[in-house]
């Protein structure tokens, strides 16, 4: 294997190689063997800490993941739902911001500036706590999605103005010299094309969002974490059912993950039946400034 | 508006703590994060295949659940400190996997032809590292770094949300819980101190980026 810090190793350097990867592997060994005895010696390998969560024959075991699963199904719907919302409003924020008059626009860019610097805790919490004082009497699913939303969809819709706006200029030029009218222009010709290439950076965050539900947590969503904390409170082990926990989210999102870069390698793949080129740095720029470590 | 005003001290406390949970954070995981970006890119598998693992868990998991394992978890196994530390200690392990990717990134922007070049001038793998791959590496590790970090500033609220007493968020707490004043207002100068706290860190990114920037 070559890369830019190294050349392909030849006979001495597949040698040097082979003794570190052994070494690392007898330090990894050794850390792990500490970490375990520091584990037993606290006695969290005692059977009633785990059997609840692996072992079908415990009692606790089928009540512990019915809500375990209750809660994934609520975690789902949230992030589905804010997901959902976010595309419709960061698509129509977009195109709003792509179409519209100078002293309106300015109100806009303001607005995504202004949500983008908000910690999306901060705005689940205002939704959660604003909301009901104004009146607005709705389920916690609701005030959640409505905090989600409201971080997401800016971020959304700088990721379809990217899109756009990576489409090569004559795409529009031929769409106007074709006397369709602006809104034509974009409904047909831009933004689906826009979409294409958005998809991946779409599902990754997809994957933001879904590691945001967790924050339902703080105003009394039961979704995984706020249930793996009452699991928690009847069965005293939170090493194990946190790690299930995690487990869950890694195993979700990593396949999420995957999924955006198969998207992805598709549709460079089938670049060919692609209808324009897409300026692809200029898309993987946006991506990182909007992605980030977005969220949590 | 008022209670903004009357309160100032206390939201400059909560600036201040956020402010410090964030320099710890930034530096412990801009280290550690470095770190797991050597490890990999580097030529030893099982020292891969670390990286890899570290950043897919910490990418994939909610600092949440990070930060569950470290304020409850730690103490299960005789790891006492303050929550302040568990807190910055959370965030590093998270935000260390996002910059481990953007530094990962940054060294392979760099053309295979210039570390070739490096090395057929004679330059040592330490020279070549340091001389030429390196200095053009940084420069497009700028704008996503900054991102990252931007992004931790605004995760440190979910610090705050734990319980770290004194940082910003759990200022709504103080006032709205013992004081009883009305949430909205304590809210909207939530939110104003970490626009504060944000938008002239985005400032300073769009600044510190034009001036490393290279046209390729």
């Amino acid at each position: 294997m070559s890369s830019v810090l190294y050349d392909t190793p030849g006979p001495k350097a597949r040698r040097r190689t082979l003794v570190g990867s052994i070494v690392v592997g007898l330090a990894a060994l050794a850390v792990l063997a500490l970490v375990a005895m520091q584990l037993d010696e606290k006695g969290q390998f005692e059977v009633e800490k785990w059997a609840p969560l692996f072992d079908p024959t415990d009692d606790s075991f089928p009540l512990v993941w019915d809500r375990l699963g209750e809660a994934l199904g609520n975690t789902l719907i949230a992030a589905l739902l804010a997901m959902t919302f976010s595309l419709v409003i960061g698509t129509l924020l977009a195109v709003s911001r792509i179409t519209a008059a100078r002293w309106y626009r300015w109100a806009v860019v303001g607005l995504v500036e202004f949500l983008r610097g908000v910690p999306v805790v901060i705005a689940i919490f205002f939704a959660a706590r604003a909301l009901p004082e104004w009146g607005v009497d709705l389920d916690t699913l609701w005030f959640l999605v409505i905090g989600l939303t409201l971080y997401n969809s800016v971020i959304i819709a700088e990721i379809v103005r990217a899109g756009v706006n990576s489409l090569p200029k004559g795409q529009r030029e031929a769409a106007e010299s074709l006397g369709l009218r602006r809104s034509q222009v974009l409904s047909m010709v831009l933004l689906p094309q826009a979409f294409r290439a958005m998809l991946p950076a779409l599902i990754s965050q997809l994957v933001v969002v879904l590691k945001d539900t967790s924050l339902g947590f703080i105003i009394g969503y039961e979704e995984l974490v706020r249930v793996g904390g009452q699991v928690v409170q009847n069965l005293s082990n939170p090493i194990q059912t946190y790690l299930v926990i995690a487990l869950i989210f890694i195993i979700v999102n990593y396949a999420l993950s995957r999924f955006a870069v198969y998207v992805e390698h598709r549709l460079s793949r089938s670049r060919k039946g692609l209808p324009a080129e897409v300026d692809e740095a200029a898309m993987e720029q946006v991506v990182a400034q909007t992605g980030g470590a977005g969220g949590a | 508006m008022n209670v903004i005003f009357d309160n100032l001290s206390l939201y400059l406390e909560g600036i201040l703590k956020t402010l410090q949970i964030c320099a710890w954070s930034a530096i412990g995981s801009l280290v550690l994060g470095t770190l797991v970006a050597a490890c990999r890119v580097s030529p030893v598998p099982p020292l891969r295949w670390f990286g890899t693992s570290w950043v897919n868990v910490f990418r994939n998991c909610p600092l949440t659940v990070v930060l569950f394992f470290t304020a409850f978890g730690l103490p299960e196994i005789g790891i006492n400190a303050e929550y302040f530390w568990f807190g910055v200690l959370g965030l590093v392990l998270y935000t260390s996997a996002f910059v481990c990717e953007a530094v990962r990134s940054g060294i392979n922007s760099v053309p295979a032809g210039q570390a070739e070049a490096a090395r057929a001038v004679g330059l040592t793998f330490s020279q070549s590292l340091a001389n030429v791959i390196m200095p053009q590496a940084i420069r497009t590790v700028v704008p996503p770094l900054g991102s990252v970090i931007i992004a931790m500033i605004k995760n440190s609220a979910i610090v705050g949300a734990f319980g770290v007493g004194g940082e910003l968020f759990s200022v709504i707490d103080t006032l709205t819980g013992s004081r009883g004043i009305a949430v909205v207002p304590v809210l909207i100068g939530v939110v104003l101190g970490y626009l504060i706290l944000i938008i002239p860190a985005g400032v300073l990114l769009g600044v510190l980026e034009r001036k490393v920037a290279v046209v390729r």
